[in-house]
């Protein structure tokens, strides 16, 4: 009973669904937005109506789910307070600042020009409402920046000293915190897979009527854009995630432990595992290198020991250095989640790159089986950055920041397993219950396909912008 | 003026920002069954604040950073303090935000009622809660000397929040509906307009009531002058919109609004919370402040984005400046 009611734990799930629901959306707020913006500045620079009907198209979409994000959003920043107030008070000196940075800069920017666009059309000049789109692309990118300063001061602080007297960190150098080479690596990592997750809608939803032999004018260049998009977004994620690899090994070598416990037990000593060994930086960065075809290689052993020398030996040194206590992760979640991030995200860009092949010069092929694996391969890169964060919120666990705070020591010691039970079960049910509207109402949208620009002007012939209310 | 000082204005001004201008939105909201005869009555009052109920509602988003960055001991005592509080406003904004996006995706009557429905729940809930939350603050809580909230739940409800509350609700509803009658045209504005006087007595009773008890129980000189300075405003604004002038209600309304929150603040000073049990567990602007950097930083910041963010909001009011009509409505696509 005790257990059930434990704040500590109740706060952790509760944390991690609403901040997972919440990630559900932003990717493709953020690379639907960014394509939306490219659809709009192609029919503003050509004139061509169906860049009009695909910004429209894709736009209906990308406001039906921005709007989720929004309100998931509000969640997260008042449950710092809520459930981890001891968190709150430790680090708000040094967390608080890329927050409010992030809604001075970024939120404003965002959900003003938004409103400026969605309503704007027949009110602003073309000009003016594009800029609005950019405007408000700008700042949700932005606002990813800001929020992962932030996380990153989690996974490695930077920037501040430990007031001894009041117990709390506080900020001594701001660049800091917005050049940590966490955070440097972690935000293209984490923009560019939201532009996979948005390349992967558009292919599944081009795919879905190019097959039904419909909307052929729109879709087809749709699906081409899709897919380069894809391919182009995948190999930078790629390529930042290894950076992002190199800097998680440096700073929390425990994760990188954790990520690779099969393979150790399974083999026993060999080349990779001095990765593990501490002060290496060189080597380690080295042996990384090879690292990754051989882990992808590995995705299929299923056997599993989680006693691995390099967590021991990690740990030792973790105990010596902060007391006694067990410092590493829950190892099959960071070791799976790992894997799940790379295999489902490389699935992706495989799609699309066969894909590009075989549409190649106008080509459709006829195969429906194809064409059903590009209709159902939107889900991939949106999984594959979730278990991606749980591998990175998770692999850093005990620690809430690492090295200065446990996450045990985190919670808000005022707060009732009571309350915090209403609260969970309160999110739960409201967000499974708008999960379904809104994936119903983008289902919805989709297979409308875009609508035939009607009004236009009489004289000129040129297409004219329609009001838009709500 | 120290910079902590400076930062308890700051945040003050940041709540102004949300209290009058999402106030409005949540009196909107609250005026759907009232007002809305019919699906596009309702799609006009909604339509009012269509484009700038967002960026209104960020505003407490950046009050809430800002009170993190600034004062990390206030944020964190006050957000776990009222768990629960806090629990049902972020439940009701997240209906209320849905259901503006949503309620027009589908044409079948019961579905737009739904969502009207929670846009009426999810604008009282928080008109009320926020009053709510703040009176308490006023009035003081149990703190312990970690500055964690030692009550409970049923502790919170006391007369003097509950009447705090009630007077947010009725201010906002008030403000909303002056807003209502300066953004549309024809019928229900008229209609608007006239519910304003009506709800505009209950207004100045009720906030009347609750300023005076602030005055009484925790006042000082300038809670006393901002107080008289709130009644005077709602004065002014209740007869303006009885001569049927709504630029000069609708800007009273705001200044009411701001006055009610200045004078909340300047109750609080230079306390941040008072604790009830024992003076030694007050929270005091110097002991929950951040440290020098920070705020240094964060003042730097404001300074350059805050006149840059309000030319940019007010060039939006600007662009939609023009009042909603039922022949707009009809006339747009959907
Ligand atoms: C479409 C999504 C996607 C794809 C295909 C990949 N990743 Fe990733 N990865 C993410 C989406 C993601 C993410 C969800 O966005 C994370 C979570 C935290 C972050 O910054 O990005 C992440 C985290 C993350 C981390 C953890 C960082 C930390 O905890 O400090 C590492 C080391 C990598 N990634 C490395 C890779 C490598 C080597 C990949 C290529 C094979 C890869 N990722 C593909
Ligand atoms: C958006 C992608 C993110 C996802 C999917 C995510 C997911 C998670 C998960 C699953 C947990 C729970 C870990 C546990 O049970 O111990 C967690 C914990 C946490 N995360 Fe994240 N996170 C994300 C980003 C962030 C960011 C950007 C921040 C900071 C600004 C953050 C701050 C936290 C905090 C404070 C906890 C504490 C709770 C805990 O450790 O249990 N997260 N997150
Ligand atoms: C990597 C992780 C995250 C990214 C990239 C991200 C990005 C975004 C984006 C793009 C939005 C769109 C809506 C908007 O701006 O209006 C949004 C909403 C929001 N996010 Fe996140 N977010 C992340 C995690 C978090 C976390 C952990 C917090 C908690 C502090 C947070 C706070 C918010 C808030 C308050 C909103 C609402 C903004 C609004 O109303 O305009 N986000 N976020």
């Amino acid at each position: 009973m005790n257990d059930i009611l434990s704040p500590l734990i109740l706060s952790r799930w509760q944390f991690g669904l609403t901040t997972i629901y919440h990630f559900l959306f932003v990717p493709l707020t953020i690379g639907m937005g960014f394509t939306v913006a490219v659809f709009q500045t192609a029919w503003v620079r050509t004139g061509r109506a169906h860049y009009l009907q695909l910004t429209k198209f894709f736009g209906k979409i990308f406001l039906i789910n921005f709007a989720m994000g929004v309100v998931t959003g509000i969640v997260q920043e008042f449950q710092f307070g809520m459930n981890w107030s001891e968190y709150s008070r430790f680090v708000g000196d040094v967390f608080g600042a890329p927050l409010a940075l992030e809604g001075l800069l970024a939120f404003f920017l965002e959900a003003t020009f938004l409103g400026v666009w969605i309503f704007g059309w027949d009110r602003v000049p073309k000009g003016l409402h594009l800029t609005a789109i950019w405007g408000a692309t700008v700042g949700s990118i932005l606002s990813a920046y800001f929020i992962i300063c932030a996380n990153s001061f989690m996974q490695h602080p930077v920037g501040y000293v430990i007031d001894k007297a009041k117990g709390r960190a506080e900020l001594t150098d701001i660049w800091a915190v917005l050049t940590n080479k966490v955070a440097l690596a972690a935000f293209p990592h984490t923009l560019f897979a939201c532009f996979m997750v948005s390349a992967a809608v558009i292919v599944s939803v081009a795919a879905w009527h190019l097959y039904r032999n419909q909307n052929l004018e729109t879709m087809r260049p749709a699906l081409r854009f899709g897919m380069w998009m894809m391919v182009a977004a995948g190999a930078l994620t790629l390529l930042s995630g290894d950076q992002l690899g190199l800097a998680m090994v440096e700073t929390q070598p425990m994760k990188m432990a954790s990520a690779e416990a099969l393979y150790h037990t399974s083999t026993g000593f060999n080349a990779s595992f001095s990765i593990f060994s501490l002060g290496t930086p060189d080597g380690s960065s080295e042996i990384f290198s090879l690292r990754v075809p051989y882990l992808l290689s590995f995705l299929s052993t299923h056997t599993f020991d989680g006693t691995v020398e390099g967590i021991d030996n990690l740990q030792q040194q973790y105990a010596a250095a902060y007391g006694p206590g067990d410092y590493s992760p829950i190892i099959w979640i960071t070791y799976w989640s790992f894997r799940w991030m790379m295999g489902l995200g490389l699935l992706a860009i495989l799609i699309s790159v066969v894909g590009l092949w075989i549409t190649r010069k106008g080509r459709m092929p006829k195969s429906k089986w194809v064409w059903r694996a590009a209709t159902w391969s939107f889900p991939l890169p949106l999984a594959a950055m979730i278990v991606g964060w749980v591998f990175t919120e998770m692999g850093r666990q005990p620690w809430l920041v690492f090295g200065l705070l446990k996450t045990s020591a985190g919670v808000s010691p005022g707060t009732t397993g009571v309350e915090v039970l209403i609260s969970l079960v309160c999110f739960t049910a409201i967000y499974a219950s708008l999960a379904v509207v809104e994936f119903r109402l983008i289902l919805k949208a989709a297979k409308a396909g875009p609508e035939a620009p009607t009004k236009v002007d009489e004289v000129t012939g040129k297409l004219l912008h329609e009001a838009t209310v709500y | 003026m120290t910079l902590p000082d400076l930062w308890f204005l700051l945040i003050a001004l940041f709540f102004t920002g949300y209290f009058v201008l999402d106030g409005f939105d949540f009196g909107v909201g609250m005026s759907l069954p009232f007002l809305g005869r019919d699906d596009t009555d309702r799609r006009v009052l909604i339509n009012t604040i269509g484009p700038v109920w967002d960026l209104n509602e960020t505003w407490v988003i950046v009050a809430g950073a800002s009170l993190f960055a600034a004062f990390p001991e206030w944020y964190a005592t006050v957000f776990s303090g009222f768990y629960l509080p806090m629990l049902f406003i972020l439940l009701a904004l997240i209906l209320r935000g849905v259901s503006f996006e949503y309620r027009h995706q589908r044409p079948d009557h019961r579905w737009k009622r739904n969502f009207d429905t929670m846009i009426f729940v999810g604008s009282v809930v928080p008109a009320f809660l926020w009053g709510f939350v703040f009176a308490n603050i006023v009035r003081g809580m149990p703190l312990d000397a970690h500055f964690d909230y030692i009550g409970s739940f049923g502790d919170l409800w006391n007369a003097f929040s509950i009447l705090g509350g009630l007077a947010t609700l009725m201010l906002f509803f008030t403000h909303g509906l002056v807003f209502v009658s300066l953004k549309t045209d024809g019928e229900i504005r008229v209609r608007a307009r006239k519910l304003a006087v009506r709800a505009g007595v209950a207004t100045v009773v009720v906030a009347g009531a609750f300023l005076v008890a602030t005055l009484v129980a925790h006042g000082n000189t300038l809670s006393l002058i901002l107080t008289l300075a709130t009644v005077v405003a709602l004065v002014v604004a209740f007869v303006a919109n009885l001569r049927g002038r709504e630029g000069v209600a609708f800007a009273f309304m705001a200044v009411t609004i701001a006055l009610t929150v200045a004078t909340l603040f300047a109750t609080l000073f230079p306390n941040t919370l008072v604790a009830t049990n024992d003076p030694a567990n007050t929270m005091t602007i110097a002991n929950s402040a951040s440290a020098h950097y920070t705020l240094e930083l964060m003042s730097w910041i404001s300074l350059v984005f805050v006149p840059l963010i309000l030319a940019y909001q007010g060039f939006t009011y600007w662009i939609f400046r023009k009042r909603v009509t039922r022949a707009h409505i009809a006339a747009a696509a959907h």
